[in-house]
C-alpha cells in the first residue's frame, strides 16, 4: 500500500510538460463579447460580407440558447463576457512562406515536437500550425498542391476558395447544432480547411497543431474537411496549452464531409492542461466534431485519446446517410485528479447496409469522474445496419467514477445492435502473473494498460501511437488500485 | 367581448381533480405531494426520464379526468376468468382502485398481518414507521400523484422466521363498463427477519374505456429475508399505468422480481432496489412480448451502497405491430461498495419495421474492486435458424415461434413458482404461436 500511495503520489505530483509560455506580442480584441467583437473579428479577418452575416446570424441565435446542462460534469458557471475572443501573434507582414514566420514561433512548435520546417521531410506529416487565434504556418502546401489537394489555414480558404468554404460550411455542423457549436459558428478566428479531389488518396498525413498561448483568452478554431468521390485522406490534430491558474474555455468545430466512396480518417491526441493536481485552472474542452458520410460506400472514422482538459466534453460523431457507408470511433479517454470526462460518439443509420463500431475504452484515477455517452440510432430506412458497441472502463483508486450512458434506438427490425460495457480494476492475479516473470509493478501496470488501450492504440496512424502511448505511460505510471 | 381562458396544462387538471377527491382525507403528507406534483408539472418527453415515453401526452389526449370514482357491479363469475388456474393464494381483490371485501380471500394471521394501509397508518407505529421511507414522491411527478391520491392499499407485514408458503396475490381489476376510470393503489411490505414470501400482482381490465392505474409498493427486506415478487401485466383492455416499487435491502436478503408485460396500450414501471447492506442478492428478471400499439417502459434502478453484493439482471422484449419498448437499467456502485458484482442484460427482437426499441443501460461507479457489465443487442430471429428447422419439416410460422419461444424462455425459466411458471409458460407459448 505505502508503495502505491508513493508511486500515486509521484504522478500526481508530476508536471504537466506542455506548460510553458512563449514570450510574443500579441494584438487581441478587448475582453467581451458583442456583435461588434464580431465585426472586429471578421474585418481583422477581412471576411467577405456573407459571413459576417453568417456569423452575426450565429450570435444572434446563440444569445436565445441555453448552455447544456446535460452533460455528467460540474464547473462554475462560465462568464463569456470574461474571454478574449481573438488574440493573434504579432506578425509584421503576412508570411509568404516559412522565411517569414517569427523564429520564436517556429521555436515553440519545435520545442513541442512540430518541426514546421519542411527539412525533416523524414516525418512525411503536413501541418497547419494554430497559435491561439490564427493559423502561423501552413507546410508543404506546394507539394499537396500538386494533387490538387487544398490544405490551408480556415482564414486563407475563405478568401482563396469562397464558393467550397460557402457550400460546406455549416453543412455538417448547423449553427444552432448546440450551444457551443453557435458560439463558435460566432466567433470561430481561424482552423484549418482541407480538400482532396475526386480519386485523389493523400499521400502524408495531414495534420493541425492548436496550442493556445496567450491568458485570458479562449480558442474557437473550425476545421473543415471535405473530401470528393474516392478520395482518402488521414487528418492528425494535437493540442497544448500552458499552465494557468485560470480556466480557459476551448470550443472547436470539426466539420467533415465524405463524397461517394470517400474515405477520412480523423485522429486527436488531446492534451491541453489538466489542471493542477487540486483541480485548478485547465482547459474546458467543449468540442463538436462531426462527420457526414453523404455518398454511398463512404467512410468516417474518428480516432482519439484523451489525456488532457480539465473537462472534457465532445461527441465525435457519424451521420451514415449514404448507402454502404461506415462509421468507426476508437476512444481512450484518461482522467486523473480532479478532471472529468464526458465523452463519447453518435452513430446516426439512415442509409442501407450501413454499418458502425464504436469501441472505447475509459480509464479514471485520483479524484476524476469519466463518462462515455453514445448513441446509436437506427432510423426507419435503415436495412441490414449493423452496430457493435463495446465500452470498458477501468478504475484505479477509490475516489474516481466511470459512468457509462449508452442510448441505443432502434427504428428498423433488420438492423442488429450489440453492445456491451464492464468496469473493472487491475486485477491483482494479473499483477501478480506479471511479479512472477520478474516484471515490477510499476511496468506490469503499464503493460496491462497498454494492452486494454491496444485496441484503439492500433487504429492511430504511427507517429501519433507512439507520442499517445507516451501519454499514456505518462499519466497512469504505478497508479495501482 | 369575453375574453374566456381555457386551462389545457394536464397537471392542474390532474391536481384540482385529486384535490376534489381529497376532501376531509387530506393530510398534510397528501397536499404536500400535491403541491410536488404541482412543482415538477408532469413530466414530458424533455423529461431525460420521459425521453421515449409520452405518457402525460397520451393522458392529456385520452382522459377528462373526471372525479367522481365510477362503481362497479363486478360478481365473483366475472372473476373467473382472470384467475390463475391451480395457483393456490391468498387473493387481494381491487375493483376500480378500492378494496373489494366480497372478492378476496386473504386473512391476517399470527405471522402474516394483512391491514388496510389507511387504518396501519393510524394504528401501528412500524407502518407510520416505513410508510413513505422508501418511495421518494420528490423526485418523480407521478409518484407525487400516486402519494397525494392512493384511495386503498394494505400493510402487509410479515413475521421475522416465517416462511409464507402460499403466495398473496393482488388482482387489479378496472371495470371501465360505466366509463373512465382512474385508481390509484398504495402498497407497504415489511419482511421480517429470516422470513420468506412472494406477492403477485396482476393486472386485468372488464369493459373497453380508458383506464389509468397508479401503483406505489415500497418495503424493507430485513436482514437474512427473501422477497419474490411476480407482476403479470396482460391486460386487453386500454391499460394506462404508472408504477413504482421501490425496496430498501438488508444484509443478506434476497429479491427476485418478475416483470411480464404483454399487453395495454402504455405502461411504465420503474423497478428500485437499494442494496444497502453486505451479501445481498438481487435477480431482475423482465419479459414485454408487446403488439398492436403497446407502449411498455421498463426503468429499473439498483443501488449498490454497500461491500460484498450481488444483482443480476436480464430484461427480454420482443416487439410486433407498431409497438414500443423502451428499457433504462441503472446500476450505481457508491464508493463504499466494493467488491460489487453486478450484471445486467437486455436483449430485444424486432419483428416488423414499425415496432421500436429505445434502450439506455447505464451504469455509474465510483468504487474500483469490483465487477460490473452491461450488454444489450437488438435484432431479428436468424433466418439460418429458421431455415434449419424448416430443412427438418417445420413449417415456418412454427419455426419462427420456437425461436421466439427459445428467446423469451431464457426469463420464463427463472420462474420458480410451478404453478406460476406453468401459468406464464402457457400465456407465452400461446401468444407466440397466436400473434407472431
Amino acid at each position: 500500500m505505502s508503495k502505491d500511495n508513493q508511486v500515486l503520489e509521484e504522478l500526481t505530483s508530476k508536471e504537466y510538460e506542455h506548460g510553458w509560455t512563449t514570450n510574443i506580442e500579441t494584438e487581441s480584441a478587448p475582453k467581451g463579447l458583442n456583435e461588434d467583437i464580431i465585426r472586429f473579428i471578421s474585418s481583422k479577418k477581412n471576411e467577405p460580407s456573407w459571413l459576417l452575416e453568417w456569423r452575426l446570424n450565429a450570435y444572434r441565435q446563440w444569445t436565445k440558447m441555453k448552455e447544456p446542462r446535460w452533460p455528467n460534469v460540474t464547473y462554475p458557471p462560465i462568464n463569456y463576457q470574461d474571454v478574449i475572443y481573438y488574440s493573434a501573434p504579432k506578425q509584421k507582414v503576412t508570411p509568404k512562406g516559412l522565411d517569414d514566420v517569427d523564429p520564436e514561433l517556429i521555436k515553440t512548435f519545435e520545442k513541442l515536437g512540430i518541426s514546421l520546417t519542411e527539412q525533416k521531410r523524414l516525418t512525411g506529416v503536413a501541418v497547419d500550425a494554430v497559435i491561439d487565434s490564427v493559423s502561423v504556418a501552413t507546410t508543404f502546401k506546394e507539394t499537396l498542391a500538386e494533387l490538387g489537394i487544398i490544405f490551408c489555414s480556415f482564414g486563407e480558404a475563405v478568401q482563396k476558395h469562397p464558393d467550397l468554404i460557402k457550400k460546406y460550411m455549416g453543412s455538417v455542423v448547423p449553427v444552432t447544432d448546440n450551444y457551443f457549436a453557435a458560439l463558435n459558428s460566432a466567433v470561430f478566428t481561424d482552423g484549418s480547411f482541407c480538400y482532396i479531389p475526386k480519386g485523389v488518396r493523400c499521400p502524408m498525413e495531414l495534420s493541425t497543431y492548436f496550442r493556445i498561448n496567450a491568458a485570458n483568452t479562449g480558442q474557437f478554431e473550425r476545421t473543415l474537411i471535405v473530401a470528393d468521390e474516392g478520395s482518402y485522406v488521414s487528418y492528425l490534430e494535437g493540442c497544448t496549452a500552458p499552465m494557468r491558474d485560470e480556466n480557459q474555455l476551448h470550443a472547436a468545430v470539426v466539420e467533415i464531409y465524405a463524397m461517394k466512396d470517400a474515405q477520412v480518417k480523423y485522429s486527436t491526441v488531446q492534451n491541453w492542461y489538466p489542471g493542477d493536481k487540486d483541480g485548478k485552472g485547465g482547459i474546458y474542452n467543449f468540442v463538436t466534431k462531426r462527420g457526414l458520410c453523404a455518398g454511398d460506400g463512404s467512410k468516417i472514422s474518428w480516432t482519439q485519446v484523451e489525456t488532457g482538459s480539465a473537462i472534457t466534453w465532445k461527441y465525435p460523431s457519424c451521420i451514415l446517410k449514404g448507402d454502404n457507408s461506415v462509421g468507426e470511433f476508437y476512444s481512450v479517454a484518461v482522467t486523473n485528479n480532479h478532471q472529468q470526462a464526458d465523452t463519447g460518439t453518435k452513430m446516426i443509420h439512415i442509409g442501407k447496409n450501413t454499418k458502425s463500431r464504436i469501441v472505447s475504452k475509459g480509464i479514471s484515477a485520483g479524484y476524476s469522474q469519466n463518462s462515455y455517452r453514445g448513441q446509436v440510432h437506427i432510423m426507419k430506412r435503415a436495412e441490414n445496419a449493423r452496430n457493435f458497441s463495446q465500452c470498458d472502463s477501468l478504475l484505479m483508486g477509490d475516489k474516481c467514477g466511470a459512468h457509462t450512458f449508452p442510448y441505443i434506438d432502434v427504428e428498423n427490425n433488420s438492423a442488429r445492435i450489440e453492445h456491451e460495457a464492464t468496469t473493472s480494476k487491475i486485477g491483482e492475479d494479473q499483477i501478480f502473473y506479471c511479479l512472477q516473470r520478474g516484471i515490477d509493478e510499476e511496468s506490469a501496470v503499464a503493460l496491462i494498460v497498454n494492452g486494454y488501450a491496444k485496441e484503439v492504440l492500433n487504429q492511430l496512424p504511427m507517429e501519433f501511437a507512439v507520442e499517445a502511448q507516451k501519454l499514456l505511460a505518462l499519466t497512469l505510471e504505478g497508479s495501482v488500485g | 367581448m369575453s375574453i374566456t381562458t381555457t386551462d389545457k396544462n394536464i397537471t392542474t387538471q390532474v391536481a384540482s381533480s385529486i384535490e376534489q377527491r381529497l376532501k376531509a382525507d387530506a393530510t398534510p403528507q397528501r397536499l404536500q405531494a400535491l403541491q410536488t406534483l404541482n412543482t415538477l408539472q408532469l413530466p414530458t418527453t424533455k423529461n431525460e426520464e420521459y425521453k421515449h415515453t409520452p405518457l402525460t401526452r397520451l393522458l392529456e389526449k385520452n382522459f377528462t379526468f373526471a372525479n367522481e370514482i365510477s362503481e362497479s357491479t363486478l360478481r365473483a363469475e366475472d372473476l373467473n376468468s382472470l384467475l390463475i388456474d391451480g395457483l393456490e393464494a391468498d387473493r387481494i381483490v381491487f375493483v376500480n382502485g378500492k378494496f373489494n371485501e366480497s372478492l378476496s380471500s386473504a386473512k391476517s394471521s399470527t405471522s402474516l398481518k394483512i391491514v388496510p394501509l389507511k387504518e396501519a397508518i393510524v394504528s401501528s407505529d412500524l407502518a407510520r414507521q416505513h410508510f413513505g421511507a422508501y418511495a421518494n414522491f420528490k423526485e418523480d411527478a407521478f409518484t407525487a400523484w400516486n402519494t397525494a391520491e392512493w384511495l386503498d392499499g394494505f400493510f402487509i407485514h410479515v413475521d421475522d422466521n416465517v416462511v409464507i408458503d402460499k403466495p398473496v396475490i393482488f388482482y387489479h381489476i378496472n371495470d371501465t363498463q360505466a366509463g373512465e376510470v382512474r385508481s390509484s393503489i398504495r402498497n407497504l411490505i415489511v419482511v421480517g427477519k429470516n422470513s420468506e414470501v412472494t406477492f403477485i400482482e396482476k393486472f386485468d381490465s372488464i369493459g373497453s374505456g380508458n383506464h389509468l392505474s397508479t401503483l406505489v409498493t415500497e418495503g424493507v427486506v430485513h436482514e437474512n429475508a427473501g422477497l419474490n415478487y411476480y407482476t403479470i401485466q396482460n391486460d386487453k383492455g386500454n391499460r394506462y399505468q404508472y408504477g413504482l416499487m421501490e425496496f430498501y435491502q438488508k444484509n443478506s436478503s434476497r429479491v427476485n422480481t418478475y416483470t411480464f408485460t404483454l399487453d395495454g396500450k402504455a405502461v411504465r414501471n420503474n423497478l428500485h432496489l437499494k442494496l444497502d447492506g453486505e451479501g445481498i442478492e438481487s435477480h431482475m428478471y423482465g419479459l414485454y412480448l408487446l403488439g398492436g400499439d403497446t407502449l411498455a417502459d421498463n426503468h429499473t434502478v439498483v443501488d449498490h451502497k454497500k461491500p460484498n453484493s450481488f444483482s443480476n439482471e436480464l430484461y427480454k422484449g420482443i416487439m410486433d405491430g407498431n409497438s414500443k419498448g423502451v428499457f433504462n437499467g441503472k446500476i450505481y456502485v457508491r464508493p463504499d461498495a466494493q467488491k460489487t458484482n453486478a450484471f445486467q442484460a437486455n436483449r430485444n427482437v424486432l419483428l416488423t419495421d414499425k415496432a421500436t426499441v429505445n434502450t439506455k443501460p447505464q451504469l455509474e461507479i465510483w468504487a474500483d474492486d469490483v465487477k460490473c457489465s452491461h450488454g444489450c443487442t437488438s435484432g431479428q430471429i436468424d433466418e439460418e435458424a429458421i431455415f434449419y428447422l424448416q430443412a427438418r419439416g417445420i413449417s415456418k410460422e412454427t419455426a419462427r415461434a420456437m425461436m421466439l419461444y427459445a428467446f423469451a424462455g431464457e426469463v420464463l425459466d427463472n420462474i420458480k413458482h410451478p404453478a406460476l411458471h406453468a401459468y406464464i409458460d402457457k400465456l407465452v407459448s400461446e401468444r407466440l404461436h397466436k400473434n407472431f
